[in-house]
């Protein structure tokens, strides 16, 4: 396809082309209305004169008889009004008038002429518009003007009609090309920008020309849906070379361990490799299963399965399975909520998100004096939100790095010491993003506070 | 999930008591269904086989099994589809559905379409073991009991009270919803998620034992003061209530 094909049957074209028509039809009106105006009212002038002439002579002929309007006539041939008047008995007589001869075209019915005369001395041969009637009698009573300047006019103004009218039309034309061509060169690189980023390269962007025009608003917001999508893409090639590392280690502990078992001959070695193998592949699922929960949370398409619900219920029975474990290893769970908090939530990646904030605080939360670890679960209404918070009384996490610690896979060196797969956070975070909410980690003093805030539903509801 | 120690003990047991089932596995991984069949009846059970979903849908028509485990991918008809023809033609046999989709939208899906109960792969046999007898008992009992009662300790559930040789215990409202659960199921083995799932609803794996320590607290109130242990705890598998 050449490229001038293109603009042809670009719809860019088309729409100057319907423009075009309906500019040649507007700017044609307004210049025939001018020549009206203008060429057309001399010419409706002087035939209203010359009418009027004829009507006054032919009238005169009634009154005064013939001698009487070829006096009248020969008064106005003298007087120089630059009228041409002739008047010829039946046999073609000439009886009064400025002109040699009838002019051989009046003949018959009385009407309008145009004749050649000559004029002064050059012998210069203009054009004369006349009207000639024939009065009782069959005297032919005809009047005139020359109209040379007239129809000269007239023939200038049209020009200038035709040739304005052919230029606004070109000018139209091309103009409605130029814009085009301009608008396709435009939607081309935004055609050529995607091409390249489907072929692989996502970090190309499309073309802003900076007007902030359409074209520029819907490149700017393809370049921030592909900046997501980059984003996206990011995060996951980092999560799949996590999920490869984290997945890899225990796998190949497993296999060198049921290697080693097979080696071995002695059945009580393989039972201890066996039950081994067992309790890291339950380990691996936990991790496969939380990064599934992750996974789910973070596409969002749950978002519909949130329902109507309680968060403080479910704060408090999360907290009453959790006590037990807690006095169990010593420390203490102390759940400070009261009333009701409805917000929209799915009961079961709450509950989870509030179990692993729980558990993380029973890992990780022990006072380093005492050994106990303190835990404190509360859930109150704040400006709309619900905000529930789960605090430990342990070491805390460094400020520069509990952004950190909600990435995947993410552990402190603190915390390699103790089982666990660094999902923990993770897996709350997305959870309450899915809710609409956000998960802050603050400083207990001593100890981490680990702050949920989500919408709290309008009352009535 | 750990491999129990031994399964005889089940076996010898159900033997005993003429509770051998016979259930319908339909299943289209060879691996996994002659593991599961062979584990099955070990257990004392009767097992048929199943490859594919038009098989199974055939078989299950018959309504001569206890139970049917079922997986939700089979080649020919799905799991979900053939549970949903059966129940249109009011066949009630219980079924357990498995799936290596283990998301909680999936369990709503399976047992919206008629199953009984749902277990994500891979799963533990002990686990599946407990939930096929499980599935069995809960179509003999009506559910309508107000009293139930597991050797010297009753439960009336009206007035929620609880008693052992005719003394009173107090128990917590979770306490006594998972001593039900415990008598209900009393003479049979429960799994620490099917706990998890039926006594608080939960559908995650809250990675720490919480389970254990309520069993344990409960116990302490059940047993204390009692020459012989009602709750015991079977290694590797779960908890039993005992019912003689």
């Amino acid at each position: 396809m050449t490229p001038n094909s293109k603009i042809f049957r670009s719809s860019t074209f088309r729409l100057v082309a319907v423009y075009l028509v309906f500019f040649a039809v507007s700017v044609g009106a307004i210049l025939a209305y001018v020549f009206w105006n203008t060429a057309g009212l001399i010419e409706r002038q002087t035939d209203e004169t010359i009418r009027a002439e004829v009507q006054g002579l032919s009238d005169q002929y009634r009154i005064l008889g013939l001698a009487g309007v070829a006096d009248v006539i020969n008064r106005r041939v003298e007087e120089g009004a630059g009228t041409l008047y002739m008047m010829v008995s039946p046999a073609g007589e000439r009886i009064a008038g400025n002109l040699d001869s009838l002019p051989t075209n009046a003949q018959g019915e009385p009407a309008w002429i145009d004749f050649p005369i000559t004029v002064g001395k050059g012998a210069t041969r203009h054009t004369g518009r006349a009207y000639y009637a024939t009065l009782s009698g069959g005297f032919t009573l005809l009047v005139g003007r020359d109209v040379q300047e007239q129809r000269q006019f007239r023939d200038t103004i049209q020009r200038a009609v035709l040739w304005s009218l052919l230029l606004a039309v070109i000018l139209g034309f091309g103009g409605g090309l130029l814009v085009s061509r301009n608008f396709l060169r435009r939607i081309d690189g935004i055609t050529g920008a995607s091409r390249t980023i489907m072929e692989g390269d996502l970090t190309q962007r499309m073309p802003v020309s900076g007007s902030g025009d359409e074209l520029d608003r819907l490149a700017t917001s393809l370049n921030e849906m592909l900046s997501q999508i980059e984003r996206l893409m990011a995060g996951m090639k980092e999560v799949s070379s996590n999920v490869a590392h984290d997945l890899k280690t225990p796998l190949t502990r497993m296999r060198a361990r049921v290697e080693s078992a097979l080696r071995a001959d002695d059945p009580k070695e393989q039972r201890a490799a066996l039950e081994k193998t067992i309790e890291e592949s339950d380990h691996l699922l936990q991790t496969f299963n939380a990064l599934l929960s992750i996974a789910r949370a973070e596409a969002g398409n749950t978002r519909e399965g949130l329902m109507p619900a309680d968060a403080a219920d479910i704060v408090r029975d999360v907290a009453e399975l959790y006590e037990p474990i807690v006095e169990e290893a010593g420390g203490s769970l102390q759940a400070e909520v009261n009333g009701t908090l409805p917000v929209r939530a799915d009961r079961q990646l709450l509950a989870q998100a509030l179990s692993n904030l729980i558990d993380n605080a029973l890992k990780y939360g022990q006072s380093l004096a005492t050994d106990e670890a303190k835990l404190v679960v509360k859930a109150h209404a704040e400006q709309g939100k619900a905000v529930i918070s789960v605090s430990d009384t342990g070491v805390g996490i460094p400020a520069d790095q509990r952004s950190r610690v909600l990435e995947r896979f993410v552990r402190l060196d603190e915390s390699r010491s103790k089982p666990g797969n660094g999902l923990g956070l993770s897996l709350v975070s997305s959870v309450i993003k899915l809710h609409g909410g956000t998960l802050t980690l603050g400083d207990a003093g001593p100890g981490l506070v680990a702050t949920l805030e989500l919408p709290l539903l309008p009352e009535g509801r | 999930m750990q491999v129990p120690a031994s399964e005889t003990a089940t076996q010898k047991n159900l033997r005993a008591k003429g509770q051998a089932m016979r259930i319908l596995v339909i299943e289209d991984d060879r691996e996994a269904a002659s593991w599961l069949l062979k584990g099955l009846e070990e257990s004392g059970h009767v097992a048929d086989l199943a490859a594919d979903g038009e098989d199974g849908l055939a078989m299950a028509r018959e309504a001569v099994h206890d139970v049917l485990i079922v997986d939700r991918m089979l080649p020919k008809l799905d799991g979900l589809s053939i549970i949903r023809t059966l129940r249109a033609e009011s066949v009630v046999t219980p079924v357990l559905i498995l799936s290596a989709l283990s998301d909680v939208d999936e369990r709503v899906k399976g047992l919206r379409a008629g199953g009984d109960d749902y277990l994500a792969k891979p799963y533990a046999f002990s686990e599946l073991l407990a939930r096929v007898e499980g599935l069995a008992r809960r179509q003999g009992d009506s559910g309508q009991d107000t009293r139930l009662k597991a050797c010297d300790l009753e439960m009336d559930l009206l007035s929620r009270t609880v008693t052992r040789a005719g003394k009173p215990i107090l128990l917590q409202p979770r306490e006594f919803k998972l001593l039900e659960f415990l008598v209900r199921n009393a003479g049979h083995i429960v799994t620490r998620t099917m706990l998890l799932e039926n006594v608080w609803d939960y559908h995650f794996d809250p990675q720490t034992n919480v389970i254990d320590v309520h069993v344990s607290r409960l116990r302490s109130k059940i047993d204390k003061g009692f020459d012989e242990p009602l709750l015991q705890t079977v290694r590797g598998a779960g908890y039993m209530v005992r019912d003689a």
